[in-house]
């Protein structure tokens, strides 16, 4: 079984300190939601973690399987089995899904080792199918020209195709209609129930989203730090209170 | 037969990553010995020697002792250009090299050597793939040239320029000269005086060669110049694809190469002319390509630059029969240390022709790439069309991107439609593509090859999938 430790995790933007003193353990198999004000600090956890180069770590730790992971380059985290679907994906013009995956996937092969070909479309066009993606989007430039939620979509199919052991989600469910989130949600379910099934951290201001994908728990973010934890109750607490009343809390660690 | 199943269909799409000729390939040199040589520096003796030793008639000895004069009178164009060509030291340069004047007709015959040498480059093997003919050019002659039978009998002649001289003299009398006059600039003119090897080909009327012909020029000595010259004449109705490859091993000092290429396509003739250039990074290229298009005829530069110190090279199509088209492709890649000059002319001189350049130019480190066009629609015209697209990315702030294009067209009988950009691989992308697993670079290589992908769709398989490996190790070399 895998897990990612985070442990006293500080992060700073240039001078200015965003996470102060974040812990969080997560396993292979469970959902940890995240929930918190605009501007806490969640995405910066999130991208500091899969290795974004503006972000400086200045104290702390994070542990994949119990070996830091902090001096690692982000594609090194990645094949390590790290994912994280963006809150912004990038666009890559002239590069089709097909081909970017295939390059993802044939990145995480032994040296000269050979892709099947066939076995890979048979494998993307399944997930696809899953996820309810059209046969098009295989040729269509990386999220160039994408809606909101094709977008995001394309991040879970991403995330589908390379099976990782620890997903960050950062605000999947935002820009999705109704029925794509349920979609999106089925695809995430269907990982979890799969053997592999990942530890995922799901970043969300939205108790809707956590109908679909029940958390195992849910963490309060405020001001760079998880201030309140609990279960998936606390996600309907929150929606019905709103933060203020936590703004006062002690950190919980 | 059954058709293809949506998989397989999707597996064809991709273009499947087979051996190209990588930079590092070029990148070695065997001792070779010369039987002729025209020792170091340029005199009127240098092409006397050069002019003697291939058994020239005298009026083509004439011919180039007025270009060597052309050239000494003309400057360098350093008042528009980078003042980096003053660093060619004239005098410093081998003009000729060789073993002998006579291709071989078969690789047996082909002193071991230099064999050695192109098969390490794989041409044997590519000849028999998928080319008609084939021309390997080793410093100043070529060392091997043949020809498919069955495309030499359909009358199709492909030889070097020395024997195209004597054997063909009333078609190559005819053309040489004509469509790049010696002055045009001063490398132009250096060439018409010391020229040696390059191809001459001739299709003839309505005959389509299904395959392409390469020719292959290897510099292996140091401080050589090669200086080749090739002329193309499609005539009326023909076809004919021609590539060129090209290597150097890397040496401390520079080495010079200044080519001229002329293309004729007589009436509803068709010719694509196709380049990988890939010098090694002290290599000074200054081509001068241009073609004359005729009626309903069609010139194709396909253009890639991926090496060499210095490039400076504007393929042009003189539009000269109604309804002739004209069109450059190119892709320059300018790396730490490379100046990528590069540009196209259309000239159009009759009605309804119509011109297409599309140029992509990819800045690295401190990699500095330049875009020079000229469009030029007379007033008297009409139903001329030009699109002009250019396009550049910068993979770090460094680098630097210049686009000067000069269009002038005139009279409201005519249209002309320009787009430009320039677009950078931003740290986020990079970092997009990291978080999925790629290094960076192979991050950088797919963002380069998904930039140049429209066009690259274009090129022959072969090619596009050789640019592909080269700039795969290009950007693995500029990671640090
Ligand atoms: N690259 C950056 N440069 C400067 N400031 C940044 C940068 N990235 C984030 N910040 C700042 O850091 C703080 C935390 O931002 P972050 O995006 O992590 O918040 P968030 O919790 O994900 O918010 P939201 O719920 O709105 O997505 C904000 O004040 C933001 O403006
Ligand atoms: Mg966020």
């Amino acid at each position: 079984m895998s897990q990612l430790v985070i442990k006293n995790l500080h992060i700073s933007i240039g001078e200015k300190a965003i996470v102060k003193g974040f812990n969080l353990t997560i396993k292979q198999g469970e959902v940890h939601a995240i929930m918190g004000p605009n501007g806490t600090g969640k995405s910066t956890l999130a991208k500091a973690i899969a290795g974004h180069p503006d972000y400086t770590i200045t104290g702390g730790d994070v542990q994949l399987d119990r070996k830091s992971i902090l001096a690692m380059q982000p594609d090194e985290r990645a094949r390590s089995g790290l994912f994280l679907a963006f809150q912004y994906p990038s666009e890559i013009p002239g590069v089709s899904i097909a081909n970017f995956l295939r390059a993802a996937v044939q990145a995480r092969m032994a040296e000269g080792e050979e892709l099947d070909a066939a076995g890979y479309y048979k494998r993307l066009y399944s997930k696809m199918d899953l996820l309810k993606i059209d046969r098009k989007f295989t040729a269509r430039s990386v999220n160039e020209g994408f809606s909101g939620g094709e977008k995001k979509r394309c991040e879970i199919l991403q995330m589908a195709m390379l099976e990782p052991r620890i997903a960050l989600m950062d605000e999947t469910d935002s820009g999705l209609d109704i029925d794509a989130l349920r979609i999106v949600a089925d695809g995430v379910n269907a990982m979890r129930s799969s053997p592999a099934s990942p530890g995922i951290m799901l970043i969300t201001h939205y108790q809707r989203l956590l109908d679909y994908i029940v958390p195992d728990f849910v963490h309060v973010m405020y001001d760079g730090r998880l201030v309140k934890s609990g279960d998936k109750s606390l996600a309907l607490e929150l929606e019905a209170k709103g933060y203020d009343w936590l703004k006062q809390q002690p950190a919980t660690a | 037969m059954k058709p293809p199943s949506e998989i397989e269909t999707a597996i064809a799409m991709d273009a499947n990553p087979v051996a190209g000729i990588d930079q590092t390939k070029g990148d070695f040199q065997y001792k070779v010995d010369y039987a002729f040589d025209a020792g170091t520096g340029l005199s009127a003796d240098t092409v006397r020697y050069i002019s003697s030793v291939k058994k020239e008639e005298p009026w083509l000895l004439e011919f180039r002792l007025k270009a060597l004069k052309t050239f000494l009178e003309k400057p360098m164009p350093t008042h528009w250009a980078t003042k980096d060509l003053g660093n060619i030291d004239f005098q410093k340069i081998r003009y000729y090299l060789s073993q002998g004047q006579k291709p071989k007709r078969t690789w047996d015959e082909v002193p071991d050597d230099i064999k050695k040498t192109f098969e390490r480059l794989g041409i044997p093997e590519q000849e028999r793939k998928f080319l008609a003919g084939v021309e390997a050019q080793f410093d100043s002659e070529a060392a091997y040239s043949n020809i498919k039978d069955i495309v030499a009998k359909q009358g199709v002649i492909f030889v070097n320029s020395t024997e195209g001289l004597r054997e063909h003299p009333e078609i190559f009398r005819k053309f040489f000269g004509k469509v790049i006059p010696t002055g045009d600039n001063k490398f132009s003119a250096l060439n018409s005086a010391v020229f040696s090897g390059g191809s001459f080909i001739y299709v003839p009327k309505g005959v389509k060669v299904a395959q392409p012909l390469q020719a292959y020029f290897r510099i292996n000595a140091e401080n050589f110049g090669q200086f080749e010259r090739t002329l193309i004449i499609a005539d009326e109705g023909a076809e004919v694809v021609y590539m060129e490859g090209c290597t150097a091993p890397k040496f401390s000092t520079s080495t010079l190469h200044s080519a001229v290429v002329e293309l004729v396509a007589l009436k509803s003739a068709k010719i694509q002319y196709i380049t990988v250039q890939n010098w090694a990074n002290n290599v000074f290229n200054l081509v001068t390509k241009r073609g004359v298009a005729h009626e309903d005829a069609e010139i194709k530069w396909i253009d890639c630059n991926i090496g060499s110190r210095l490039t400076m090279k504007y393929p042009g199509v003189v539009l000269k029969g109604e309804r002739a088209r004209g069109e450059v492709l190119s892709i320059a890649l300018a790396n730490d240390g490379q100046h990528q000059d590069t540009g196209a002319k259309m000239i159009h001189a009759a009605n309804n022709t119509t011109s297409n350049i599309i140029a992509k130019s990819i800045s690295v480190g401190q990699g500095r790439s330049t875009y020079r066009g000229v469009v030029h629609i007379p007033k008297h015209l009409k139903g001329c069309k030009n699109n002009t697209e250019c396009d550049a990315l910068l993979i770090n702030t460094s680098s630097r991107t210049d686009t000067y294009p000069a269009i002038s067209v005139r009279g409201d009988r005519n249209a002309t439609q320009h787009e430009a950009s320039v677009s950078k691989v931003s740290e986020d992308m990079i970092f997009y593509m990291q978080s999925r697993g790629l290094t960076e670079a192979q991050a950088m290589s797919l963002a380069v090859n998904g930039f140049i992908n429209d066009l690259a769709r274009q090129f022959p398989m072969e090619y596009s999938v050789e640019l592909k490996r080269l700039i795969d190790l290009e950007m693995e070399g500029s990671v640090g």
